[in-house]
Parts: structure tokens; C-alpha cells; sequence
């Protein structure tokens, strides 16, 4: 018998260092492909559709989500995250994969009670979070600005 | 020309790399989850467009910036400072505003590609 202590001690040691560092490097790569993706469609929107630079920016966006959405319902996104990590979570397009693929997995139990409901298990506190951040920020500018600083 | 669109394609690739890079090493030091992550990363966004340090980042970055999560935080920030200019009614709603399209998009083609396609590894 081993105590946790030196148990977690040899997992540690038999971990592989060379796996961490191709993290790193994956992560790195598919990000900022997928930052690229994303400006050579704000470019080809800035070009072509007649919208103000906000709207641009939103429409990019959503571009980005459908591309996620689309990837993680083929099954392609997942098999990205697998080499890319973080590379794959941190753009938008890995918001759009944590809507999607819950709401993929409870499927089964049903539109409502599954697929609908546990849409947001990921997202919910991505949106709880960023809403109220906001509206605080929102407050501290309106205060700011009415005592007029 | 050609140049100009190297150096710009060039950073955002290298400004994007460099933020999922930073998500990696904590997801690696720390064990984070995938939400966690993505939470502190909005947070992140929200921040930076209050103090004021998002538009010069973006300057330089682009879509390097805007691409990740925390340009989603940048524009519920950003919707709020706007809406504080007019009253404090839309200081509290033009956030989510901003980012109507982005989050109605998620939703409608979330729903959407989860009806057309079910998991497979999953389904009993």
C-alpha cells in the first residue's frame, strides 16, 4: 500500500514533460489559425457587405459560432480539441462547441428536457458571468458619469 | 501590398496563438475546466474594455484579440459604457445587446445542429 502523497508523486514522475510542451505548441498553432479564419472573413465582410465596422464585428462572430456549431455537430471539433486544447476552447468557435456538444449528448433524453435544457450547462455561467460583468460595469460608468468625473 | 497583408495576418496569427497559449498553460498548471477557462477569459475581456487597454490591443492584434472569448467580454463591456452615455436604463441592457447576434447565433444554429445531429459515442 501507498499513501496519495507518493502515489500522486510517481504519477507525476511517470507523466510524460514532452506531452505538456506539444500542448503548448498545438494550442498555440490551431488558435491562431482560427484567429486568422476569423479576419479574413471580417476582411471579405469589410469589402463586400455594406455594414457599419460593430456590425462587421458581430457578423464575423456569428460566422465563427456556425463554423464551431457545424464542425462540433459533423464531430470534426472534437477531434481538433483532442491535439489542440486550449487552441480549440479559447476562440469563439469553442463557446459555440460547449452549446453544442451537451446539446448533442442529451439528445437522447428528449428536445425539451434534454437537448433544450442542457444547451447551457457549459454555457449558462459563460453567459450568467459576462451579463451581470456587464451590467456592473454599465452601473459604475453610469455613476461616474451622472456625479461627473 | 502582399507585405502589408503578411504582417497583418502575421500578428493575428502570433496575438491569437499567444492568448490560447495562455489557456493551455493553465488548463496544464492549474487543471482548469473548459469553463472555467472560457468564464476567465470573458472576465478577462469585460475588464480590459473598462480600464480602457482593449482598443489598443486590437489595434495591434485584430481579430488575434477579437476571435477569442474575450472579445465576446469586450463587447458586453463595451455595449454597457455606451448605454451609460444615455441613461442608466441602457447602461444595464445595451451589453447584451451587443452581443445580440453573436449569442442568438449560438443558440438558433446550437439548436439546430443538435437536432440534426445526435452524438454518436452517447447515444444508448
Amino acid at each position: 500500500m501507498i499513501d496519495a502523497k507518493s502515489y500522486s508523486a510517481i504519477v507525476k514522475e511517470a507523466t510524460p514533460r514532452t506531452q505538456e510542451a506539444r500542448t503548448l505548441f498545438t494550442a498555440f498553432c490551431v488558435g491562431g489559425l482560427i484567429c486568422m479564419i476569423g479576419q479574413a472573413f471580417s476582411d471579405v465582410y469589410t469589402a463586400f457587405v455594406p455594414l457599419d465596422e460593430k456590425s462587421i464585428s458581430a457578423l464575423t462572430g456569428m460566422t465563427m459560432i456556425f463554423i464551431g456549431s457545424l464542425l462540433t455537430g459533423i464531430g470534426v471539433y472534437d477531434k481538433i480539441g483532442y491535439y489542440a486544447g486550449a487552441g480549440s476552447i479559447v476562440p469563439i468557435t469553442g463557446f459555440a462547441n460547449s452549446i453544442v456538444s451537451p446539446a448533442m449528448e442529451f439528445h437522447n433524453e428528449g428536445i425539451v428536457f434534454g437537448l433544450m435544457a442542457r444547451m447551457f450547462g457549459i454555457a449558462g455561467p459563460i453567459i450568467v458571468s459576462g451579463v451581470c460583468a456587464s451590467v456592473a460595469v454599465g452601473f459604475i460608468y453610469f455613476v461616474i458619469g451622472a456625479v461627473g468625473l | 501590398m502582399v507585405l502589408e497583408i503578411l504582417s497583418r495576418y502575421g500578428r493575428v496569427f502570433l496575438c491569437g496563438g499567444i492568448v490560447c497559449l495562455i489557456g493551455q498553460i493553465l488548463i496544464n498548471k492549474t487543471k482548469m475546466t473548459s469553463a472555467r477557462i472560457l468564464v476567465t477569459f470573458l472576465l478577462t475581456g469585460v475588464v480590459l474594455e473598462a480600464v480602457g487597454l482593449f482598443d489598443p490591443i486590437e489595434k495591434f492584434a485584430l481579430a488575434g484579440i477579437t476571435i477569442p472569448i474575450i472579445g465576446f467580454g469586450k463587447s458586453l463591456a463595451a455595449g454597457a459604457i455606451e448605454g451609460a452615455e444615455i441613461g442608466l436604463f441602457e447602461a444595464c441592457t445595451y451589453g447584451l445587446r451587443a452581443v445580440a447576434g453573436g449569442l442568438t447565433a449560438a443558440i438558433v444554429f446550437g439548436f439546430v445542429f443538435a437536432v440534426l445531429f445526435k452524438s454518436k459515442s452517447k447515444s444508448a
